[in-house]
């Protein structure tokens, strides 16, 4: 495995009897690479993150993921990678302390280590006023950034992200995107998918899939530039859109040739 | 390759992180008022219920007395009627007509006509009538005040034949053994007890794990180290403790309150309950992982559990009595078998040796179901 590579997929494929939900994809991640995952609904974005975050088998193919193989080494995938989804936002029913607590423990960090981890997030979020309020009292946007901290509270070496911004207002997304930055400037790999294409924009790189493929892979930037349009909102729509798509084979997934490891700089200023 | 630490060290993370998970299943209960209302609100309202309001006894019964005779024995009769503490004498009528209108009121619950010329048929014939009239729209009801007047007036006979001599005279007597006050809440007791065990066990873990599902929290917990296996049995733990919590106070409730005996071994009746509890989280996983909403598992919970363990598990109505078909079909409901056990050792004070049985069936049930419940759960994770 390419040392630079967190993330390594060859012709990964999961079919549900006759139906192939996700069709011999292939792409790489890289270390601390912002790596935005997008597609239609049903275009087999989960699934593929399903075999990826170890909770899926798939059918064939090969993975690599954080330097273990899905197929045999889900268990150490599982300590490295962390998880977060828009469903889910933490136990409403729990404190924000505890649910710190319980996140950290089922990681397995020391006493010591989640005490420290959670006073250094609690401060980071301001929570200092709520820590033993309950999760379900605090508005949806802190919920979100709390759930996102929570997932890294073990320091894993990636972090997928599930449509993560879904139903939060536009300060808390900025908000939101401004804390993936700051992770993945500290050297965590983000894995993200949305369905807010303007998100799609503050990506390293962007992979579209349509129908099980993955029909598009390259920076926001060149992806605008090979349509030719003006906005990745309409490279989505241009590709979501063609019922079988046209694109010459290869040309749409980029490997890694032409793509340097741009500095990191926020689009949304710092 | 990563060096793994020490398999103590392994051990001692894996009780840490189980430790926090039940820590956390606690907080889910305690702090959810609906499943602490019904982890422990409903076994003392049921076993109170059942106890108190719930009864085949007849106490105090209001009865109108139709006596177209006045005479001695009819006086006799009724004093002994009017002292028994079953039955108060409501009123005295008059006339054939009244026997309706008083039924139609609704607080008399039985009539008592004495015939005409009830003491010189007596001495004459040997023989006078008396006919007993109940209000039969609660047919248990009046079956039993039908008895017992039915015992008042043998009594009586028997005391007047004491007197003259006539031979040949049969006199019945009965024993109710285990039972002999014949206490309705000796027989409720243990079908409340499977109730509530099944309540707890089953419908309450199958909502629990249904939760996490629902809320999202269950693919989070699934994508951390934690095995799915260990998943389920952290959240079962819990209710496995509270069951048994339950148990014993449905006992205590009984010994205390009830004064019920419990004359077999306390022991044998605590392991019996912790093998029915397993089943029933058995059942209650496997209910969680065919349904994908909380109120999907309640329903299922309900219909599927409880109304059967009501309906046929013997519990108030007699299995013997059921259609064969009933019948044949009560023998998969693992809670008929729990009832036969307990109620084995609590009211006759059986040991194993008269239970192994149905012990053992039942613990082929939980094998079963365990078994099942595992391989579902897997499936689900494909």
């Amino acid at each position: 495995m390419n040392n630079k590579n967190v993330i390594e997929v060859e012709n990964l494929t999961k079919t549900f009897g006759d139906f192939t939900a996700v069709n011999a994809i292939s792409f790489e991640v890289r270390k601390g690479e912002i790596f935005g995952f997008l597609g239609a609904n049903g275009a087999g974005k989960t699934t593929a993150m399903k075999m990826l975050i170890g909770i899926s088998n798939p059918t064939s193919g090969k993975a690599n993921v954080a330097g273990f193989d899905v197929f045999t080494d889900a268990d150490n995938i599982k300590r490295n990678i962390g998880y977060m989804s828009q469903k889910f936002a933490l136990y409403d029913d729990l404190t924000v302390k505890e649910n710190i607590t319980f996140f950290g423990g089922i990681y397995g960090l020391s006493r010591a280590r989640i005490k420290e981890k959670a006073n250094a997030l609690i401060s980071e979020l301001g929570l200092q006023e709520v820590t033993n309020q309950l999760v379900g009292s605090l508005p949806l946007g802190w919920k979100q950034k709390l759930a996102f901290s929570v997932s890294l509270i073990h320091d894993p070496k990636i972090v997928f992200l599930d449509e993560p911004t879904g139903g939060v207002d536009p300060i808390t997304r900025r908000q939101f995107w401004e804390m993936i930055y700051k992770a993945s400037y500290q050297g965590t790999t983000v894995f993200v998918t949305t369905h807010y294409m303007d998100e799609a924009e503050y990506c390293d790189r962007v992979s579209i899939m349509v129908n099980g493929k993955i029909e598009a892979l390259d920076t926001p930037k060149k992806l605008k530039e090979q349509f030719n349009v003006a906005t990745m909102n309409d490279v989505f729509l241009k590709l979501a859109r063609s019922p079988s798509p046209t694109l010459p084979k290869g040309k749409g997934v980029n490997t890694d040739k032409d793509y340097n490891h741009e500095k990191k700089s926020s689009p949304l200023g710092s | 390759m990563r060096k793994n630490p020490p398999l103590w060290g392994v051990r001692g993370a894996y009780m840490k992180r189980f430790i926090g998970f039940i820590k956390k299943e606690f907080y889910h209960i305690f702090r959810d008022r609906r499943s602490l209302f019904i982890l422990f609100g409903m076994p003392i309202a049921q076993i109170l219920l059942f106890g108190f309001a719930i009864t085949n006894e007849i106490n105090n019964v209001d009865v109108a007395i139709l006596d177209h005779s006045k005479d001695a024995n009819t006086q006799e009769i009724i004093n002994k009627i009017s002292a028994s503490k079953y039955f108060s004498i409501n009123q005295l009528i008059i006339n054939e007509k009244d026997i309706e209108t008083v039924f139609k009121k609704g607080k008399v619950k039985a009539v008592l006509s004495f015939e005409k010329d009830f003491s010189k048929k007596l001495i004459k014939d040997h023989e006078a009538t008396v006919q007993i009239i109940t209000d039969a729209t609660d047919p248990n009801t009046a079956n039993t005040i039908s008895n017992y007047v039915n015992n008042i007036l043998q009594n009586y006979t028997q005391g007047l034949n004491n007197k003259a001599t006539i031979a040949y005279q049969i006199t019945p007597q009965t024993r109710m053994d285990y039972n002999p006050e014949l206490k309705s809440v000796f027989m409720f007791v243990p079908g409340v007890m499977t109730i509530i065990l099944m309540l707890v066990s089953a419908m309450m873990t199958s909502i629990s794990i249904t939760r996490e599902k629902e809320l999202g929290t269950m693919e989070i917990l699934l994508v951390s180290p934690l095995k799915p296996l260990h998943v389920i049995i952290g959240k079962v733990i819990p209710y496995i403790f509270l069951s048994v919590i339950n148990a014993t106070v449905i006992i205590v409730l009984s010994i205390f309150i009830f004064k019920m005996p419990v004359q077999g071994s306390l022991i044998l009746l605590g392991l019996e309950s912790v093998l029915f509890i397993i089943t029933a989280l058995a059942l209650g996983i496997l209910i969680s992982t065919i349904s994908a909403t909380q109120q999907t598992a309640m329903m299922i919970s309900l219909m599927g559990l409880m109304l059967p363990v009501i309906l046929l598990s013997g519990f108030i109505f007699p299995i013997s009595s059921m259609p064969m078909i009933l019948q044949v079909i009560s023998n998969i409901i693992p809670a008929k078998w729990f009832i036969i056990i307990i109620k084995g050792i609590m009211l006759k004070g059986v040991g194993l040796e008269y239970v192994w049985k149905e012990t053992l069936i039942l613990f082929g049930m939980t094998v079963f179901f365990i078994a099942l419940s595992m391989k579902k759960y897997k499936i689900r994770l494909e």
